[in-house]
């Protein structure tokens, strides 16, 4: 049994080792580069509760006296908060790396939602087509007329007239990705949508259909597959996007509050302060937020290169 | 023609009707009309006669109807904080918009078409991957950032241009104010503008650049090649030219992008235009200017899209005008 399962192992590795994408991705330094930083990210984002010196998210813990105190390598730098801290006194290393997470958090399952939304409204436009798949099709038009900044901004503030600032400050992270997420569907459901059609001309989907498959097997067996190469390049770019949405709503006082910071409420947190000298309370995140994008667009632009899949949207 | 022109405006029409009745719900619910007109003081029973006077207590649908004929006739309730026809408000603040809606795409058609031309044709000259990195980078930094950096190097650092307000303007006919005729109001539109651009930019030359790539690799541009024709004659007029079509459908789309990535501009560099209104009158809940901003914003989306289409209907000979 554990043989078989070793056996099989070795045969996906074998696979990964062969394919096109893994040449590629060997061979292009940029890739590898990205693909390292975003690893790193994820990692620091996990062990950040092992590893910060500081619970940022423990107002017990913040000394006022300690407050805009600068990072390591300035003359009143503080050997015990290596990259300074902010105005409250919270240690910037610390709220960086929890921050760094919540904005991974918040782009990675509002992707999911977009995902999930759109490729099934996807799948069924295209399978079934005619009034259903016009409607649908209108709808996504004028859903991605509307920018999600602008949907998410209005909405968010909406929501946080109605419920009051305390409240919304523990469901902050659920809406913004609710928000984002069902914003952002059609990106998906238009792919989806094509890669269905040009693959239900396929004789393979036709004799599926033949041999009496119901037409949700045939979705997902047949048709779905076919779809996973889009969805890779669209997916990373989208949680680049929806990392930066949050950062912006963030900005406004619309995303996270700061007692709960992303890397997007620690940057507006220090904007009052930038302009006062106190450069490393936004410097630090706003570079940290720069490079994690920056990375996983490469990463994106990269897939889309080797993938080279139809996209529409 | 005809039929596909109708079509075009009766969706243009349904989704002005969804948006009022969303704006309408939002108003509904948010603040009560009649504490912003007679305060804390006045009893139970008066407050209930006041609300059948104003017709608050009528149902829905019935609100809704008065609702949309007035604001059909351009009365979309009163601010509370400004106390003055929301409307009116707003119309006082878009001229500042506009401006920096016209700087930033004065910016984007400058840099992004040579850009993109360039990295199409060059693929693999430095200048081109120059371009190409920097729009990864112009992608990657959030608009706000953007907007932070060039005021700290900019403005504090070097001193060259201010860091916030609108600077002198020129009354144009019918009291339209703009900044862009005046010295002063251009080196105060200069790094917002120029901000706004930034994000809009990036996506402009890599439109361009992959449009034209694959206008390159066609057959009539081969044969154009084979006939003899310079190179600026197709570059500019072959291929060039229809690499427009996919940019104005983008572009339509990008022109709404941009009226929601003014709320981040304005606020940062305090630019006194609609945007920074909306996120004051958000603070203040002051209902009435709120809603309003999501009428007038929504009819601007609308239209963008509305003339988008039709263009790109008259302009693309494969969309069937005739309708099914």
């Amino acid at each position: 049994m554990t043989e078989q399962v070793l056996l099989v192992r070795r045969n996906i590795w074998h696979r990964v080792q062969n394919s096109a994408m893994y040449y590629s991705f060997v061979h292009n330094r940029t890739a590898m580069v990205s693909a390292a930083i975003v690893f790193t990210y994820v990692l620091l984002a996990v062990l950040a509760p092992l590893i910060a010196p500081y619970n940022p998210w423990d107002l017990t813990q913040f000394d006022i006296m300690d407050s805009e105190i600068p990072p390591i390598g300035s003359v009143e730098a503080d050997s015990r908060f290596m990259l300074g801290t902010d105005a409250m006194g919270r240690d910037m290393l610390s709220a960086m790396l929890y921050g760094t997470g919540i904005s991974i958090l918040i782009g990675v399952f509002a992707t999911c939602l977009q995902l999930v939304l759109g490729v099934s409204i996807g799948l069924i436009a295209g399978y079934f087509g005619g009034r259903l798949d016009s409607f649908l099709m209108r709808v996504a038009d004028i859903q991605l007329s509307f920018t999600t900044l602008m949907v998410a901004i209005v909405v968010l503030a909406l929501f946080q007239a109605t419920v009051g600032l305390r409240l919304y400050e523990e469901f902050a992270i659920v809406a913004i990705v609710l928000v984002i997420g069902l914003a952002e569907w059609p990106q998906y459901a238009r792919t989806v949508r094509a890669c269905v059609l040009a693959a239900k001309k396929q004789e393979y989907v036709d004799a599926a259909r033949v041999i009496g498959l119901h037409p949700f097997t045939i979705i997902y067996r047949h048709i779905l597959p076919n779809t996973f190469s889009p969805l890779l390049v669209i997916s990373t770019v989208q949680v680049a996007n929806a990392i930066i949405t949050e950062a912006s709503l963030s900005f406004l006082g619309l995303g996270m509050p700061v007692t709960k910071p992303s890397l997007g409420s620690l940057i507006q947190n220090g904007f009052h302060y930038v302009f006062s000298g106190s450069w490393w309370i936004t410097t630090l995140p706003a570079i940290t937020l720069v490079i994690l994008i920056v990375a996983i667009n490469l990463l994106g632009d990269w897939l889309r290169d080797v993938l080279n899949p139809k996209i529409y949207n | 023609m005809f039929a596909f022109l109708v079509r075009r405006l009766g969706q243009a029409i349904l989704v002005m009707l969804v948006i009022s009745i969303l704006s309408f719900s939002i108003q509904d619910e948010l603040g009560d009309p009649l504490r912003e007109l007679v305060g804390q003081s006045v009893s139970e029973e008066i407050r209930n006669q006041l609300r059948d006077e104003l017709g608050l207590n009528d149902p829905f649908l019935v609100q809704y109807w008065r609702f949309l004929k007035n604001a059909v006739q351009g009365d979309l309730g009163t601010s509370y904080f400004f106390k003055r026809p929301a409307l009116d408000v707003i119309l006082d603040k878009l001229p500042a918009t506009i401006d920096l809606v016209v700087a930033a795409t004065f910016w984007i058609i400058l840099f992004s078409v040579p850009a993109g031309m360039f990295a199409a044709i060059r693929p693999n000259h430095w200048l081109s991957k120059l371009c190409m990195g920097l729009s990864i980078l112009g992608i990657s930094i959030p608009v706000f950032l953007t907007a932070i950096f060039l005021i700290q190097i900019f403005a504090v650092n070097l001193g060259w241009f201010p860091a916030y307000g609108r600077g002198d303007t020129v009354v144009l006919f019918g009291g339209w104010e703009t900044s862009l005729l005046s010295l002063d109001g251009l080196s105060h539109l200069l790094l917002p503008s120029v901000s706004l651009a930034s994000v809009i930019l990036p996506l402009f030359v890599r439109i361009i650049r992959s449009e034209m790539m694959e206008v390159l690799e066609t057959e009539y541009v081969k044969f154009a090649w084979a006939k003899g024709l310079s190179k600026y004659r197709i570059w500019t007029v072959h291929a060039f030219k229809n690499t427009l079509l996919p940019v104005i459908t983008v572009g339509g789309v990008q022109l709404g992008i941009m009226v929601a990535y003014t709320i981040l501009t304005e606020t940062v560099f305090q630019w006194p235009g609609m945007g920074f209104m909306f996120l004051e009158a958000i603070n203040r809940v002051d209902t009435p200017l709120i809603v309003a901003y999501l009428i007038v914003v929504g009819l601007i989306f609308v239209i963008t899209n509305t003339v988008v289409d039709i263009i790109y209907g008259l302009v693309n000979p494969m969309v069937k005008l005739t309708g099914r």
